[in-house]
């Protein structure tokens, strides 16, 4: 974990300008943008998801693009790479209009993506699916590889077993993998859709440092993100997206001049419209959150109990060691930790779908240690997973049945093992009301909703149906900001109002400070801490996340 | 070199993302089942176009040939009845290979299943139908060929549900086991005295299954239609259906939702089974009276192309069963009256398998979506990551 200084990053960049040819043009300083799309249009079955866009991504500049969940950003990311075939408008790469129909033909055109949801071929070990790309000559330059590999990771503050295969890695991993696999080859254009949804705040520090270098090298950068803060400190321009369409854009000229409060009121208004209400004002948006206090007078009636809990640590996983946690009634319990600490094991082993090697799980003073997914989930636990692609949706079922999916051949859904649509359909369209979900109907098949849509999806199902407890695995990654406050004022009722217990894990220390109670800390696997949350609390919990202060 | 790799490496990624978020066609909705009847049909039009050019090839006339197939397996009077009765083995076996498939279970020892229940039914029925009224007869080697079939296949189901070991490998070694296991009952205890090729005795013909009035075509076709319907209705309208397939299209959020995958593994794959031993029995007491040695009418290959054809869905297999019936029945004539080997009607099958996997990756290039669910294509090793 040791910081990449900047001078470090410059041998990196450099190294890979050496490599790759292309480069030199860029910084031998081209005059028009890198890339551009003018008056693009591209819809699906009942949405219009860009509608004459018309955008300008300019060399030597960080574009940060922005939106509500279902904006339409990822669509038009897509239409970059070669993914979609946009339905009118044009696309030009250095001032010529191109047809970009394969992701191959993106790449050769020099636009590097980082896709908001991993691409990774899952058997393929890190090393492999990073040098998929290269293959010149018979053999495969694993020393080399392997060289280039440690060098990306240092400077990301990323450790990684290199020949661990890709599917075990935490998604947080994956998506860091996935960074270096677009610079790994160089582009002159970078796109990252939502690249820090994972990170921990010093993971995107790092991230923001390789940026701006990258920027200062001549690459054009197409930044998506939800959080303000991160366009604000990167963007040299900034543009919005609502209903697929910009409704705002402002390049350097106002960016550099504006103050961070007034760029702020632009970017929510934009954004949100009429409905941003006074957002602006929420700590979110501002910088530098600290804890708040722990609540006092919460019941002290153990609803789940953790007791030397262990699971075994897979190639590539750290595991979970003789960990015990005590959640109350009505308590939000954050687990911070850097992704990849073995935040999926514990989850996993209290939903369920991990199996102990030793230790006690007990859910109201009764042992479920024994009790499979089904049954732990019909004793009131829920498990948020922060795989929704992976395993918390099913692409090819509509949003309705995803929406009961753990309910399936229950009342009042089934009877007698026959489907009852009508009382699908009816609690559907209240959640997809409730969650704000933005699609054009519960028969819509999943899998086309957008990032953050999906992830309401997954919300919705949990959070309703009477839970007792629940795990949440970063609820809140992919929403845009309004959605985040709203699901972070659910977890927050659900706990104070309906005594709903939270095992808050979340790799973004910000969320757990607002929300949590207490705060454990998991590194390698182990609960290297707990402390209650109050202000200032932040930096003893920084320490123990980097494995400092062990023992404590 | 760097080009396949390149390509490797886009299509997968491409095959993801569009997993990721299911691409839809791009164009209205209103075309969208004319593409699918396009994608349905085109593969066959082109596969009828080349084996014209191969006959022409050979020196046959394909008009006369395809008229012969159609006439012969459509308009004859005989003749179409022949196809209705090759039609009920066909979808009962195609319901079983729906079920598993649906569930990502890839049961590809169809043919086993049905030879070894097809022994025992051609085995134990001349007893049964002599001492015992027909109907109750009929039943309990129903009931045979289904426990027959189903119990085929719980040594590959519980291997993959237990161990995750690969189906296609061990149904296929139990395939083998099980044709040969089929013979040597029929050149063992159940041969006949009477015949000198080693056979089951023969029932009589008018001990078979009761004919359909007015028609040489037995009930077994209408109990084929009514499990295709059963099927239909079980995977999209019912809890039990929509478990196998949730697991066929995304096994790890079926583990995530709390399903027994195990169980469900074993139970579609016996269900699977069952549904090939009932082919058999409807085979052998409809048509055949008895089961000769080394018989194996190789149903389930061809099979698996029309469910694919069919985008598993049980309804839209009747009409490519009855389509492959017909040239199927009318091949035979066919081939005949061409001095060609029947094989070529093997070779007309395989040519559209062919061009349904090209349909496929064309309909994948124009983000239209293909014949098989995401589980599917994950198991083929198309692309991984999704859903
Ligand atoms: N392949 C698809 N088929 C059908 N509709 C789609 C498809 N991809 C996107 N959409 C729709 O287009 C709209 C825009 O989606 P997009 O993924 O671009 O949003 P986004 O701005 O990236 O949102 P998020 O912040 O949640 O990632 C959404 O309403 C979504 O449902
Ligand atoms: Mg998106």
């Amino acid at each position: 974990m040791t910081n990449g200084t900047p001078t470090h990053i410059e041998t990196m960049t450099s190294d890979l300008l050496q490599a790759d040819g292309v480069r030199a043009g860029a910084t031998a300083g081209p005059i028009g943008p890198a890339v551009e799309v003018r008056e693009v249009s591209k819809a699906f079955p009942g949405v219009v998801a860009n509608d004459r866009v018309s955008l300008a991504f300019h060399h030597g500049e960080v574009h940060c693009v922005l939106g509500e969940n279902g904006a339409g950003k990822s669509t038009l990311m897509n239409i970059l790479s070669g993914m979609y075939k946009p339905d009118s408008g044009a696309v030009m790469v250095e001032g010529r209009e191109v047809t970009i129909d394969s992701p191959r033909r993106a790449i050769e055109l020099g636009i590097g993506t980082v896709y908001q949801h991993p691409t990774l071929i899952p058997v393929f070990t890190v090393l492999e699916n990073l040098m998929l790309g290269e293959g010149v000559g018979v053999r495969l330059d694993v020393e080399g590889g392997l060289r280039a590999l440690d060098r990306f990771a240092k400077t990301l503050g990323l450790e990684v077993d290199p020949h661990a295969p890709a599917s075990r890695l935490a998604l947080g991993q994956q998506q860091q993998i996935e960074i270096i696999k677009a610079l790994w080859s160089g582009s002159k254009v970078l796109i990252l859709d939502e690249p820090t949804s994972m990170l921990t705040p010093q993971g995107i520090e790092e991230l923001e440092k390789v940026i701006s270098q990258l920027r200062d090298e001549g690459l054009a950068v197409i930044f998506i993100t939800h959080k303000l803060h991160e366009a604000l400190d990167l963007g040299d321009t900034v543009s919005i997206l609502r209903g697929g369409r910009v409704v705002g854009s402002w390049g350097p000229d106002v960016v550099k001049t504006k103050s961070r409060s007034e760029m702020q009121a632009l970017i929510v208004g934009a954004m949100f419209g009429e409905g941003a209400g006074s957002l602006e004002d929420v700590a979110e948006v501002r910088d530098g959150v600290t804890g708040r206090a722990r609540r006092r007078g919460l019941p002290n009636e153990p609803v789940l109990e953790l007791v030397k809990v262990s699971v075994e640590a897979l190639r590539g996983e750290v595991g979970v060691h003789e960990v015990d946690l005590t959640l109350r009634r009505g308590e939000i319990l954050g687990v911070a930790g850097v992704d990849g600490n073995g935040q999926r094991e514990l989850a996993e082993v209290i939903a369920g779908q991990r199996s102990m090697v030793g230790g006690d799980i007990r859910l109201c003073g009764e042992s479920i240690a024994r009790a499979g997914v089904g049954r732990r989930q019909s004793l009131g636990l829920r498990y948020v997973t922060d795989d929704r692609i992976g395993e918390g949706t099913v692409g090819t079922l509509s949003v309705g049945l995803n929406l009961v999916l753990k309910r399936i051949g229950e009342e009042p859904f089934w009877r007698g093992g026959r489907i009852r649509e009508e009382a699908i359909d009816q609690a559907a369209c209240d959640l997809v009301e409730g969650f704000d979900i933005r699609t054009p109907g519960t028969e819509t098949r999943c899998g086309t909703l957008s990032g953050g849509n999906l992830q309401k999806v997954v919300l919705a199902r949990e959070l309703s149906f009477d839970p007792k407890v629940v795990v949440y695995n970063k609820p809140t990654y992919g929403l845009d900001l309004k959605t985040t406050l709203a699901v972070r004022d659910r977890i927050r009722d659900l706990a104070e109002s309906a005594g709903v217990a939270a095992l808050l894990i979340s790799t973004d220390l910000e969320e757990i400070l607002d929300l949590s109670d207490r705060i454990a800390v998991l590194f390698r696997g182990r609960i290297t801490g707990i402390v209650d949350n109050a202000p200032g609390v932040e930096r003893h919990v920084g320490e123990l996340m980097l494995g400092g202060d062990r023992g404590d | 070199m760097v080009a396949t790799v390149v390509t490797d490496v886009v299509s997968t990624s491409r095959a993801v993302v569009r997993g990721a978020s299911a691409a839809k066609a791009g164009t209205s909705a209103r075309w969208a089942w004319l593409w699918s009847l396009g994608q349905a049909i085109g593969p066959i039009l082109l596969a009828l176009l080349v084996s014209a050019a191969l006959l022409l090839a050979l020196g046959k006339n394909p008009l006369t040939f395809y008229r012969d197939i159609v006439s012969q397996g459509l308009f004859n009077k005989g003749g179409i009845q022949d196809t209705a009765i090759r039609m009920a083995p066909l979808l009962l076996m195609a319901s079983g290979l729906i079920v598993a498939f649906r569930a990502n279970i890839w049961n590809i020892g169809g043919d086993g299943q049905f030879l070894l229940a097809a022994a025992l039914v051609a085995g134990a029925g001349p007893p049964l139908i002599g001492a015992l009224p027909n109907a109750l007869a009929f039943v309990i080697l129903c009931v045979t060929a289904v426990v027959v079939g189903g119990g085929w296949t719980v040594v590959p189901a519980y291997l993959k549900a237990r161990y995750g070991l690969n189906e296609i490998i061990t149904s296929l070694m139990m395939t083998f086991v099980g044709v040969n296991f089929a013979n040597l009952l029929i050149k063992g205890p159940f041969r006949s005295t009477t015949t000198q090729v080693p056979q089951t005795d023969v029932i009589p013909f008018k001990e078979l299954l009761p004919r359909i009035p007015g028609t040489r075509i037995h009930v077994g076709l209408v109990l084929a239609l009514i499990a295709v319907f059963a099927v239909h209705y079980v995977m999209t309208r019912t809890a039990f259906g929509l478990k196998l397939r949730v697991l066929g299209a995304n096994p790890r959020a079926a583990a995530h939702a709390g399903l027994s995958i195990p169980r469900l593994t074993i139970v579609g794959f016996m269900l699977s089974g069952a549904f090939m031993g009932l082919a058999a029995a409807v085979e052998v007491l409809g048509v055949w009276g008895y089961v000769r040695a080394d018989w194996n009418p190789n149903f389930g290959l061809p099979l698996f192309a029309l469910v694919f054809l069919a985008r598993l869905n049980a309804l839209a297999v009747i009409p490519l069963v009855g389509f492959y019936a017909v040239i199927s029945m009318g091949g035979h004539f066919a081939a005949r009256q061409a001095a060609l080997p029947d094989d070529f009607m093997l070779m007309i099958v395989g040519l559209i398998l062919l061009f349904m996997t090209l349909t496929e990756y064309l309909a994948g290039r124009s983000e239209r979506g293909g014949y098989l669910s995401a589980g599917l294509k994950k198991a083929l090793g198309k692309g991984g990551g999704d859903e």
